[in-house]
């Protein structure tokens, strides 16, 4: 009898699984089905450019189930709950999918309503988020009127998806304000919980750098504990105030409301435990999770998913075959950072390995840690990668999953790489 | 990383004062400790959440993060503050004598 695989979650890692698996496995080997609320495939990295009039979220936007193989079942319904003891999905439509192997790709949801005052008076109107497309597009409305006062970026907590997406805010920002003529007119404010611009030390250095060459302000240790939209400020935690004309705040993340929905699924805030290497969930053996929706210590970003995919896929096949898993996830990440004036940078990292400087992927190649101009091409090239070779669940020629040592430099890792 | 002694036992600290082995620990080091952090008597709310994070560490391999610890601890994230006014985690993690939470990612 043919394997019944079913996928909740139709975005970068479920297609991408979807599709792999349906190469994997004949049809009468294995049923896959995919599960989401909506059949809308938003391309994320987009979003980031919506707001400066780069791109538009039309362009960004496709049909989900476009992007599955043929012989992927996809269902347009919003998920009740799994019911993790009897190996079934509770569809919100009423139906009910058994499964021999669920694989939780639903990645994480904002929740900006955790945040006192956060979507009180001001949201959409002087405080935003350019997370979401309806988000991102009211901000390009405000910021094409914003002639003068202090910017403020936030970021409430960490984690969040695509953690240098806020310092690339800023400089796109930079860049924005420079060519209307107005820079000076302009205060920019970063306002971050974590010690400094970003979570690993020697990239920390080189961004913050980057961000006082360009008069970039930025408030460590600040932890929002209320936005007031009318009065213009921050509030921390510990009382400090960041006053702002207009606020660009990256809210609180959590997973996906089902999972809380679901006895023993997720953690306090929904998102799954998930063994680090391996993929597989620590709460059944017959669940594994891909992406955002995981608990492991990587980035939340695409190219972490994408460079999961082969580990879970192989995986979801040794665990149906009985076979022991591979503990094959290295916590590879790849991020191009967007710096303005069609520049860009570019780190690689994983688990063990912090960013630093050298060529990617080998000694020859695009330079790390350090802007040009090769590497802002390499990131519009992606988004047509995107579509055409990461959702089919492609190789990509030169990028292995694993994160290639040869090309970096040889910097000795703080003892305590903690943050 | 350098090694120190607290209430009469030789520890290891990294730069940042957080333990960098979480066993060296043991409960009558944390007066001392919270007295360097400006902490002069620990409550049992202080307690409550010493003994969480070292539980949460030990079963997670990671300190939690102030958004967890408000949401698992029983203790609200307002009167986490009003603990370990210089931030709970970080503040109550080294008082805990466990290695720096890395919620942030």
């Amino acid at each position: 009898m043919a394997q019944r695989i079913v996928i909740l979650g139709g975005g970068t890692g479920g297609t991408l699984t979807a599709n792999r698996l349906r190469r994997l496995y004949k049809p009468a080997e294995a049923t896959i089905t995919v599960v989401d609320q909506d059949d809308r495939h938003v391309y994320q990295p987009g979003l980031l450019f919506v707001p400066f009039g780069l791109s538009h979220t039309e362009e960004i936007v496709r049909p989900r189930q476009r992007q599955l193989r043929d012989g992927v079942a996809f269902i347009e319904s919003g998920i009740d709950r799994v019911d993790i003891e009897a190996d079934e999905v509770h569809l919100a439509n009423g139906d009910v999918l058994a499964y021999d192997v669920l694989i939780v790709a639903t990645g994480a949801r904002l929740v900006p309503e955790e945040t006192e005052g956060l979507t009180g008076p001001g949201w959409m109107d002087k405080v935003f988020t350019f997370y979401t497309p309806e988000g991102a597009g009211a901000l390009a409305r405000a910021l094409a009127t914003f002639d003068q006062g202090r910017l403020v970026v936030n970021v409430v907590d960490m984690p969040i998806k695509c953690p240098v997406a806020p310092l690339e805010f800023l400089f796109l920002a930079d860049w924005y304000f420079t060519e209307r003529g107005i820079r000076d007119r302009v205060d920019l404010v970063y306002a971050t919980p974590l010690d400094g611009a970003f979570t690993k030390p020697i990239a920390s250095a080189q961004l913050g750098g980057m961000l006082e060459d360009r008069h970039i302000e930025v408030v460590t240790e600040f932890n929002t504990g209320e936005v007031d939209g009318e009065g213009g400020r921050l509030v921390s935690w510990d009382e400090r105030e960041v006053p702002f004309d207009l606020a660009v705040v990256i809210p609180l993340h959590g997973g996906a409301e089902y999972v809380g929905r679901s006895p023993g699924l997720g953690d306090a805030v929904d998102f799954v435990p998930t063994d680090d290497r391996t993929l597989q969930s620590k709460v059944k053996p017959n669940i594994f999770v891909i992406g955002d929706a995981a608990t492991v210590p990587a980035s939340k970003a695409g190219s972490v998913t994408h460079f999961e995919g082969e580990t879970l896929v192989e995986n979801v096949r040794r665990f149906l075959a009985g076979e022991a898993l591979e503990p094959g996830f290295d916590g590879h990440a790849n991020c191009f950072i967007e710096t303005g004036y069609h520049k860009a940078l570019l780190i690689d990292f994983n688990y063990e390995q912090e960013p630093v400087p050298g060529h990617y992927p080998s000694r020859v190649g695009l330079p790390l840690l350090k802007e040009s101009r090769l590497n802002h091409l390499g990131k519009l090239l992606f988004q047509s990668v995107y579509w055409h070779s990461l959702l089919p669940g492609r190789d990509l020629p030169g990028v292995g999953s694993l994160m290639p040592a040869a090309g970096k430099q040889k910097i000795p890792a703080p003892k305590e790489a903690s943050q | 990383m350098t090694t120190e002694t607290i209430a009469g036992v030789a520890v290891d600290r990294n730069e940042e004062g957080f333990f960098t082995d979480a066993t060296q620990w043991t409960e009558d080091m944390a007066p001392e400790l919270a007295k360097a952090e400006g902490i002069d008597e620990l409550t049992p709310d202080h307690w409550t959440v010493i003994r969480f994070m070292r539980s949460e560490y030990f079963d997670k391999g990671t300190g939690p993060t102030v958004r967890m610890l408000g949401k698992t601890s029983g203790v609200s994230v307002k009167e986490l503050y009003q603990l370990f006014p210089k931030g709970p985690a970080k503040i109550a993690a080294r008082i805990a004598g466990i290695p720096k939470p890395r919620g942030c990612i």
